[in-house]
């Protein structure tokens, strides 16, 4: 039976995430100092050296994230907290950020001195007030105890576009313009917030720093699959006996995540599909269950890691009906900034909307297809790419004109 | 220098270009549609995209550095198939109605559709139904049609610091408008259409009024007299099958009257005799200590513009009308009185480079002569299509001759379809008037140009008047924030609204880039060059009005029709 390991969930109802003193009792804020004690370049190395990767989606190595934004040329330099959830069934940050605030606050300060960078913002998905709450808290706490030093933190709170979990979009957003990708490059690490070299890390990331910190690379780099070590906080959702939360090494596969800690199928029903990721991923065959939960492991089955959202889909969901839902979503949270995804996902909806009447036809899915795959290439930016996953995979691993079941 | 492969062939070119820019250097054509010389990278069409070997994505040709040993294909299966279906999308998200179009056969969608042979499209056609929005004189906004490429936004907010343009509303419902859910004419639009020829579609465009231009030459009983004004000729041939400045004056005389108007005179006379009222408004400035520095008066985006964001400043501006004001109001007193005609029957035309130049025309102050002094505003644009229309070979056609009294004109008047022109021209005469000498040289270079500021020192008998001259109101906007802070050390501020000056104005040939504007400018002085009286004060026939009729600049009768006042505009959307 494969156990749990809990890194940055370490602290989860061991802790009151509203009382700083606990967290500091649970070694908190020590790895901060440790970190302050290296040369900034040392400390940058450590982290590259244990491997972590962009725990939001894109897989990006956080240790040379940290190496641009160190190198850049800038009298003023950012950390951005990208708090910016929006992927449906993934609330793995929310869990984090509700139960150990400090964990990545410490983890932005950390990421503040190794790139010397002294203001960090935390942007913070619209519908979580109650988080920013938190957080804001824990900020004012951080502050009175004095150990952030130079290091200051706020809070920015979202408006609810789903586009600005993107990066680049996510900073239009907090300078106070519409919240649209910008064009790349520039990367942020060389110019970001303000045109200021800035890191924008996912709260799982950063909340990994401190241990990362604290207990080397190697012991890192040691868990999990080799190319994407350590753990992965995964939100079980769908038709999962267990609904749960859970944080997992790497090299678990999506059977473990389903049947060991899901606890199987609900109702004694049969297994159709799996998405993983959130709207963004692929729908997932019962072939595939094999799979690793890692970057790459999924990568290479043409599906994604992304969020670490499990959406468990039994016999009697219609996948046609949930790709529908999906486009929908898109449909509705596309920027409009570019054209393959504005009109793309518009036309996509209208499309799965007549398969979802059961009056698709083969030259439907044909035309979706086509879609589709340009926009996977031709988009501006992640969203647009990403939109056509769920019904591309649907298209390629199940007979989506055949209906219900069609597995 | 970066060396990479385009399509198989070896280019190099400095770091820091785009693959666009590359593939131009190796003789490739990649499409375009959001992409605009001369303003920032957008990247949201998506129509360049290009593969790069090595990249699973496909880049935008446009917004991609190039990189040392990159390899790009231009035109490969994947690339085709991905600008067809983008192009497709737009098509089902737009008017089919090219044949009604203003920008039929100068469209940049259109010309895609056609060289990528798009012949069917599987997508319903999907159109929000928009109703038109008319609410300005002079530009007309057609929702439906706009393929939200941005450019007019970035150009009515960067190049004109203007803000009536934005962006609304998100994903397929997104759409470029007026500010704040408001009407054009609600917004501080100053009318000067420069979002048209940003626009590579037709959803902007002048308010067209060739009905009545064709209903007044039918009308027997109106005496149908134009104008035109001095940026005209250097472009109107590009309408025509001609290249820029190629068509000669007589033969665009000629054409006039081919389409029916009954006299035609010349906007330039108007110019030749601002520079004699508008010298002695500044020399009387100077001398009595006046309000200065003065701003000039002739374009009427800039008075739109500095009566919206800088009412603080009218009395700055010169109280001379503009040229074409000027001209309505004489055209209908001193010349109908010269050709013993009843004003009331004159139907005033002035053919002009400006969208805003309709508005003015319209101002309910410019009345003075008694009657409307100008009746109807024909840009550029209107005129090549009259001319299309009426089948005009211009090769062959006969060289016509301006009409007496008020169609003689110098080069000084030539100039003013420039930016620095005005300013030369008043320099011209202001410094013969003032100095009793004769200006060795007429050519003040220093004001000429593309610059987006240009600045020049003119010693007159001692006196060291210091001037400037700005184009597109960017460049206003600078020089009247140092005004407003009490620190400019001008006497003299010439403002043009759009950039470059009347040739590059919003009714002139659609004109995509800087380049062209540049071009029609060298047409400008070319034409200086050959007028054999280069200097406002010399042209006879402007002698010949104040002998006549106005008997002295800044006169009695020159005050009642040649100069005039402003307000402000109170937008309260400001």
């Amino acid at each position: 039976m494969p156990q749990e390991l809990r890194i940055v969930l370490r602290n989860v109802d061991k802790i009151d995430a509203l009382k700083i003193d606990d967290y500091i009792d649970a070694n908190g804020y020590k790895p901060l100092e440790k970190a302050r004690s290296m040369p900034q370049a040392d400390l940058i190395q450590e982290i590259r050296q244990s491997g972590l990767r962009g725990r939001g989606g894109a897989g990006f190595n956080t240790g040379q994230k940290l190496a641009f934004t160190y190198s850049a040329a800038g009298d003023q330099k950012y950390i951005v907290c990208n708090a910016d959830e929006g992927e449906p069934g993934t609330y793995k940050d929310r869990v984090i950020m509700q139960s150990d605030p400090h964990a990545v606050i410490e983890g932005m300060a950390i990421c503040g001195y190794a790139v010397g960078a002294t203001k960090g913002y935390i942007y913070c998905r619209g519908e979580y007030p109650y988080v920013a709450e938190i957080l804001n808290a824990a900020i004012a706490q951080a502050k009175e105890k004095d150990v952030l030093g130079e290091f200051d933190v706020e809070v920015c709170l979202g408006a609810g576009a789903f586009v600005c979990g993107e990066e680049t979009a996510l900073i239009e957003s907090i300078e106070g313009k519409r919240g649209e990708p910008r064009c790349k490059p520039p990367y942020p690490p060389v110019s970001g917030l303000w045109g200021k070299p800035t890191v924008v890390a996912n709260v799982e990331t950063l909340a990994n720093l401190p241990q990362i910190v604290d207990r080397g690379s190697g012991w890192f780099a040691a868990i999990g699959a080799a190319g994407y070590p350590g753990t992965k906080v995964l939100t079980l959702t769908g038709d999962v006996v267990n609904r749960k939360y859970i944080e997992v090494p790497t090299n678990t596969t999506i059977k473990e995540v389903i049947y060991e800690f899901g606890g199987g199928i609900a109702g004694g029903r049969k297994f159709q599909a799996v998405q993983i990721g959130g709207n963004s991923g692929g729908i997932i065959p019962e072939s595939l269950l094999g799979t690793q939960i890692a970057f790459d492991a999924m990568a290479a089955v043409g599906a994604t890691l992304g969020s670490g959202a499990v959406f468990v889909m039994d016999e009697t969901r219609d996948l046609r009906d949930v790709v529908c839902r999906m486009a929908k979503f898109f449909e509705h949270e596309s920027c409009g900034k570019c054209i393959p995804c504005r009109e793309g996902t518009m036309r996509m909806f209208d499309l799965c909307e007549k398969v979802g009447q059961g009056k698709g036809t083969a030259a439907d899915l044909a035309l979706l297809q086509e879609i589709g795959e340009t926009m996977a290439v031709a988009c501006f930016c992640g969203l647009g790419q990403a939109a056509p996953t769920p019904v591309l995979t649907a298209i390629k691993h199940f007979d989506l004109l055949a209906g219900k079941g069609c597995a | 220098m970066a060396n990479l492969k385009i399509d198989g062939i070896a280019v190099e070119i400095a770091d820091g270009s785009t693959i666009l820019q590359a593939a131009q250097a190796a003789g490739i054509n990649v499409p375009t549609l959001c992409y605009h010389p001369d303003q920032s990278v957008k990247a949201n069409c998506r129509i360049c995209v290009c593969e790069v070997e090595g990249q699973r994505l496909l880049q935008a040709a446009c917004s991609t550095p190039v990189a040392g040993g990159m390899v790009v294909k231009t035109n490969s299966a994947k690339v085709l198939k991905a600008r067809r279906l983008i192009l497709k999308l737009i098509l089902a998200h737009h008017p089919q109605d090219c044949l009604n179009c203003t920008r039929n056969k100068n469209c940049e969608l259109q010309t895609l559709a056609e060289e990528y042979g798009i012949r069917d499209n599987p997508f319903e056609l999907k159109l929000k139904g928009y109703a038109e929005d008319n609410s300005t004189r002079a530009v007309v906004r057609d929702q439906d049609k706009c393929i939200v490429c941005r450019r007019c936004v970035e150009t009515c907010s960067v190049v004109q610091t203007v803000n009536a343009l934005c962006v609304e509303d998100r994903g397929s419902d997104i759409m470029v408008a007026p500010v704040l859910g408001k009407s054009l004419a609600e917004t501080a639009c100053i009318l000067c259409g420069q979002c048209i020829h940003a626009c590579p579609v037709g959803a902007i465009h002048e308010n067209e009024q060739i009905d009545e231009f064709l209903a007044a030459v039918a009308d027997p009983d109106k005496i149908v007299v134009t104008q035109i004004a001095p940026a005209v000729r250097v472009a109107i041939g590009e309408e025509v099958g001609l290249a820029t400045g190629e068509m000669p004056m007589g033969k665009f005389v000629a054409g006039l009257k081919h389409i029916g108007i009954d006299y035609v005179l010349h906007t330039n006379f108007t110019a030749d005799l601002t520079i004699l009222e508008e010298g002695n408004e500044l020399l009387r400035r100077v001398k009595e200590g006046g309000k200065l520095p003065m701003f000039t008066s002739c374009s009427p985006g800039w008075i739109n513009f500095c009566e919206t964001f800088f009412p603080d400043l009218l009395d700055n501006l010169s109280t001379c009308k503009s040229p074409q004001q000027m001209f309505g109001a004489l055209v209908k007193t001193y010349w109908a009185e010269k050709m013993k005609v009843d004003p009331s029957k004159i139907y005033s035309v002035s053919i002009m480079p400006c969208t805003a130049k309709k508005g003015e025309a319209a101002r309910p102050e410019m009345s003075d002569s008694g009657f409307r002094d100008v009746d109807l505003v024909l840009t550029t644009r209107e005129v090549g299509r009259l001319f299309r229309m009426s089948g005009i070979d211009f090769d062959k056609i006969q060289p016509g001759e301006f009409d007496p009294w008020m169609g003689k004109y110098t080069g000084a008047a030539v100039i003013f379809g420039a930016t620095g022109g005005v300013m030369e021209a008043a320099l011209r005469t202001v410094y013969e008037v003032v100095t009793g000498e004769t200006l060795a040289d007429v050519n003040f270079t220093a004001v000429r140009g593309m610059d987006g500021i240009k600045e020049a020192t003119v010693n007159l008998a001692g006196l060291e008047v210091r001037v400037a001259v700005g184009h597109s109101l960017g460049n206003a906007r600078k020089l009247m924030d140092q005004v407003r802070a009490g620190e400019s050390p001008y006497h003299f501020i010439e403002i043009m609204c759009c950039p470059g000056g009347c040739i590059g104005g919003g009714g002139q040939p659609i004109t995509k880039c800087n380049a062209k504007r540049a071009e029609r400018i060298g047409g400008i002085y070319v034409e200086d060059e050959q007028c054999p009286i280069r200097k406002s004060h010399e042209n006879p026939e402007v002698k010949q009005i104040y002998e006549d009729f106005l008997h002295e600049p800044l006169g009695h009768k020159s005050h009642q029709l040649l100069h005039t006042h402003y307000a402000p505009k109170n937008k309260s959307i400001l």
